[in-house]
């Protein structure tokens, strides 16, 4: 009985999405107040019916309800219970549904933030939100229902959820990602609205930078824990593979990226505005495209769903009426006329540009190294693949250059720098850069052309941001006060700078100077990778939940002692059978050590893969501090301050005043 | 003596636990082991769902690493182990595309990109500076008013 | 102009559609020949049947055939059995099995149970043709000239619309040209 009221749900959803998408546009675009009143209470109504179906699906799951279609391929008796929850959005459909809560949850949230933006604004902005969900909940409830029955014959056990789906990372990965994916449709609703009602300014940059921001965290979280999951899963110590369904994830953020930092340069000059709009609509563009690519099966990934042309079809028709309605607005309402602002060459408005250019470029060579198979298939010009090899040639000088910008950069001043001034401010921080990353050539043992320019990079935006913070704390009434004046957006674009550095570290050092080795090995013998030995004591054979596993024993030494003892498994599931590769592995923040159980080459040799990954977790660290910056970004007082600019002045575009930036201020220059 | 043979046997027994175990496939040196992993990595599996060699574990990919061993103790250069897959199986099995008439879109994208980005922010700034002098600099009288101000402010200090 | 320029994205866009639509519904995993155009390659294998004849490429010269991948191992290559013994009989095209990565014991009690359609069956127990052929999965069927020269190669199991819309109209150019 439940499944079928969570169906309806969907549809009463649907209903409302729908008057969401034209009753409150209707009455922003004829000036009825009491038609724009119904935005909140109808974004309210959707949310509560799709998280109802939510709850219904989530149950059926968790009270094995194998009469659900969706619930028998996915789950099974004897999955422990936190999968069968996680198992909800396993699937294609269950984890569509997943997109749809949190969309619908964000428009709810957009509801409750706004209280200070003007009705009219708020009517379209959530009007345009009920449109994407709309499309989405036509897709769900007319190709991917996920209450669909198996009645009669309702099976006595489910067929399991995928062995390699059967952890944390299910729990954790999806719900961040898509978070991240979906929270780009606020911002381009934003944007639609604001081509709509002509009103595209500086206020319109700050209400929607906060809303960028967060997707952003979200979605740079959503990319680590997909990369450290397959990291440790999967077996063999990869960490990014430029597999197109990995790519459909970054391209929203490296463009969410650049959409970032031009809101900056709009909201604070108002300048760049038609760029900025166009990128808003494009991140948003780049999430719907690779939902489509991840569930249309156009091109082959292990990440991908199961594919269905129909299923793929209505999709690409969702895609396409979403980007070509809202690009063509966009070619019509955008404005051409230039706003007369004037910034010298070394502004910071142009910085900003340049990183822009750099960030757009990288888009758009992740997306025509995703698509261009596709392409040549098209004209019927052969099969090729695009891998590894060619992103890391094209895509490294691209990350080096930005990251060079960004250590330049951070000393700009908006309007304009003096490049005499420029150019003594970089001395120091480009000497510290040098040698400290020379040190750290000599510490992993030896110099690399490629190993060094990342590090350099890194060590080369660390340098520049902390000696501007130095820089800007200086006070007379002492250092802690320059520290505590420092605007929260601030840290917080420190603690994103930073997080981007540790990243480039890690895929830096972990990419030139980790090792490798598939070795045969018999029980009592030792494998030497690095400074370290593998001694290999035997197999033993232990039973699971749900599996049988062989598990090898394997003490890990270093200068004679003990470092880790690990355990790797190949695990035999009892549904389904399938045999997964279980490696264990020895994190540490400046290492990891990673053994895998291969094949078994004969009766008691083994081949076993061993890794040392010299700062690898550097890597996801450095996402977690650039979620961390956004998430302080917008904690940022101005976002609470319009509260008493709006009550004294009456208008709620005013900004407060901002501080000004004649060198050796502190200043919010973020 | 016979303590003697032992005592050296022991030796030798102990030597060659602690000897090097070989790569699952043999090579004379690290770099050519390191080759070999190169390799496999960047040899796609013609039939997984977008895998390399190295991490797959089907059948084909099974006889296409032995094909790149054997070719590597026959003394063949990367290109030609990597030719000789790609005659039989088609250059699907290349992850790095060659740079040809169809492909020159595809290696150019990245620079074109740059390039006319850069065009783009050079014109922004010919604008600019069209639109006036970019920024005009403050006179002294106006510089010593800034610098009085913020002198004030910071004594002042801001929440 | 720089309105025409807020107009190109959205051509951007347009084009992606278009290139992404012709993709849905394509198996990507279907790859083309790299062979098509050249000749088989030489092999020296016994023959499954024959033990003691040995068979080399000379085999595919003289007549246009079909050289199907097969193994009992492979659950479609049983599916497709039926649809190659209708071809054999009706259709009477020659076609020659290559046992690819197979049990000859288990081979011959396959043939006897389920029929024979192969003029001649290569017993390839290790692949070695396979993979010179590029046989990435069976079955597969490969449609090769009166020289010896392969055509095509088609991924997958054989069944009469195969036949008539895939495999005749190759084999018809290739009659022209031979």
């Amino acid at each position: 009985m439940y499944p079928e009221l969570g169906q309806l749900a969907l549809i009463l959803a649907l209903l409302l999405a729908v008057l969401l998408s034209v009753v409150p546009l209707v009455g922003s675009l004829t000036g009825r107040d009491n038609l724009q009143a119904f935005a909140r209470p109808l974004t309210t109504g959707m949310f509560v019916f799709v998280g109802l179906a939510f709850a219904v699906l989530t149950h059926a799951f968790l009270t094995d309800d194998f009469s659900v279609a969706y619930v028998a391929n996915n789950s099974n008796s004897m999955l422990p219970w936190y999968y069968k929850f996680s198992a909800v959005w396993g699937g294609h459909e269950g984890s569509l549904l997943l997109w749809i809560l949190m969309l619908t949850g964000w428009t709810m949230a957009v509801a409750i933030f706004s209280r200070r933006l003007p009705s009219v604004m708020i009517s379209q902005v959530l009007s345009v939100l009920g449109m994407v969900s709309v499309g989405f909940m036509l897709f769900i409830v007319v190709t991917s229902n996920p209450f669909d029955r198996l009645l009669p014959n309702v099976p006595a056990d489910g067929a399991d959820l995928n062995p390699l789906l059967q952890d944390f990372g299910l729990i954790v990965h999806p719900p961040m990602l898509y978070m991240g994916y979906v929270g780009f449709a606020v911002a381009f609703a934003f944007a639609i609205a604001a081509l709509i009602n002509g009103r595209l300014d500086a206020a319109w940059a700050r209400w929607s930078r906060p809303w960028t921001t967060v997707a952003w965290a979200f979605l740079s979280v959503g990319i680590a824990l997909g990369s450290w999951w397959a990291y440790y899963e999967l077996g063999w110590g990869g960490w990014w593979f430029w597999d197109p369904v990995e790519n459909a994830s970054l391209l929203p953020w490296l463009s969410g990226t650049a959409l970032m930092h031009s809101l900056a340069v709009t909201e604070k000059r108002g300048v760049f505005k038609s760029w900025t709009v166009l990128l808003a609509i494009v991140t948003f563009s780049l999430s719907l495209l690779g939902t489509f690519l991840v569930r249309s099966g156009v091109l082959t990934s292990v990440h991908a769903f199961a594919s269905d042309p129909e299923r793929g079809t209505f999709l690409l028709a969702l895609l396409a009426f979403t980007i070509i309605a809202s690009l063509t607005l966009y070619a019509f309402r955008a404005p051409v006329v230039h706003v007369r602002s004037r910034y010298g060459s070394l502004s910071r408005e142009i910085f900003l540009l340049l990183n822009n250019v750099l960030l757009v470029s990288a888009t758009l060579l992740v997306a025509v190294g995703t698509l261009y198979p596709l392409v040549l298939d098209f004209f019927d010009l052969g099969k090729i693949s695009i891998g590894e090899p060619f992103f890391n040639l094209t895509f490294s000088p691209l990350a080096v250059a930005a990251a060079l910008l960004l250590g330049v950069g951070t000393f700009s001043r908006w309007k304009k720098t003096d490049a005499g001034w420029l150019a003594r401010k970089l001395l120091w921080p480009l000497a510290i850069s040098v040698l400290i990353s020379t040190a750290v050539m000599v510490v992993y043992g030896g110099f690399k052309p490629w190993a060094f320019l990342g590090v350099f990079s890194a060590v080369w935006i660390t340098t520049a941001t902390f000696w501007d913070l130095w820089d800007k704390s200086s006070s007379k009434k002492g250092r802690i006060h320059g520290l505590k004046r420092q605007s929260r957006s601030y840290y917080g674009m420190i603690l994103g700078h930073l997080g981007i550095a540790m990243t480039i570290a890690g895929a830096t050092v972990v990419s030139n100077y980790g090792i490798e080795r598939d070795v045969r090995m018999v029980p009592g013998d030792i494998a030497e990778v690095g400074d370290y030995q593998f001694v290999f004591v035997g197999i033993g054979e232990r039973q699971g939940k749900n599996f049988t596993a062989q598990y090898g024993s394997f003490n890990v030494m270093r200068d004679g002692e003990r470092v880790a003892e690990l355990h790797p498994e190949k695990r035999q599931y009892a549904v389904g059978m399938s045999v997964m590769t279980e490696a264990d592995i020895d994190g540490g923040l400046f290492r990891d050590i990673f053994v895998a159980v291969g094949e078994r080459i004969s009766d008691n040799a083994w081949a076993i893969r061993l890794q040392y990954k010299p700062l690898i977790r550097w890597l996801w660290l450095g996402a977690l501090f650039m979620a961390a910056g956004g998430f302080l970004a917008i904690s940022d007082r101005r976002y609470r301050i319009r509260e008493r600019v709006t009550k004294r002045s009456g208008a709620s575009t005013e900004l407060p005043p901002t501080q000004t930036d004649a060198p050796g201020t502190a200043g919010a220059v973020s | 003596m016979f303590r003697i043979v032992c005592f050296f046997l022991a030796i030798t027994a102990s030597a060659m636990t602690f000897a090097d175990v070989s790569a699952v496939y043999g090579f004379d040196s690290r770099s050519e082991e390191q080759r070999y992993q190169n390799l496999i990595a960047e040899l796609r599996c013609p039939k997984c769902q977008n895998q390399n060699i190295a991490d797959s574990n089907s059948p084909i990919s099974k006889d296409m690493r032995n094909a790149v061993y054997q070719m590597m103790l026959d003394g063949a250069s990367n290109e030609e182990i990597v030719n000789s897959l790609v005659d039989r199986f088609g250059e699907f099995v290349k992850y790095k595309p060659d740079l040809d008439s169809r492909t020159f879109m595809l290696w150019a994208t990245p620079a074109i990109a740059v390039l006319v980005g850069l065009l783009v922010v050079a014109g922004v700034v010919a604008r600019s500076r069209k639109a006036g002098i970019a920024a005009p600099a403050l006179s002294k009288d106006e510089q010593a008013r800034v610098d009085k101000m913020l002198a004030e402010r910071n004594q002042n200090g801001k929440g | 102009m720089k309105r025409f320029l807020l107009f190109l994205p959205l051509l951007v866009a347009i084009i992606v559609g278009a290139v992404l639509f012709a993709g849905i519904g394509k198996d990507p995993t279907k790859l083309d020949s790299a062979l098509v155009g050249k000749q088989v390659p030489a092999f020296s294998l016994k023959d499954l049947k024959n033990p003691e004849n040995t068979l080399n490429e000379s085999l595919f010269r003289g007549n246009i055939t079909l050289l199907n991948v097969w193994g009992t191992w492979c659950p479609a290559c049983r599916d497709e059995h039926e649809d190659l013994m209708w071809l054999a009989r009706e259709k009477k095209v020659p076609i020659i099995g290559l046992n690819y990565k197979d049990n000859r014991d288990d081979a011959l009690v396959w043939l006897d149970r389920l029929g024979d359609p192969y003029r001649t069956i290569i017993y390839d127990p290790k692949g070695t043709l396979g993979f010179d052929l590029g046989v990435y999965g069976a079955p597969e069927t490969f449609v090769i000239d009166a020289s010896g020269v392969v055509r095509y190669r088609h991924v997958g199991v054989i069944n009469g619309r195969v036949w008539e819309q895939v495999l005749l109209p190759v084999i018809k150019d290739a009659r022209e040209d031979g």
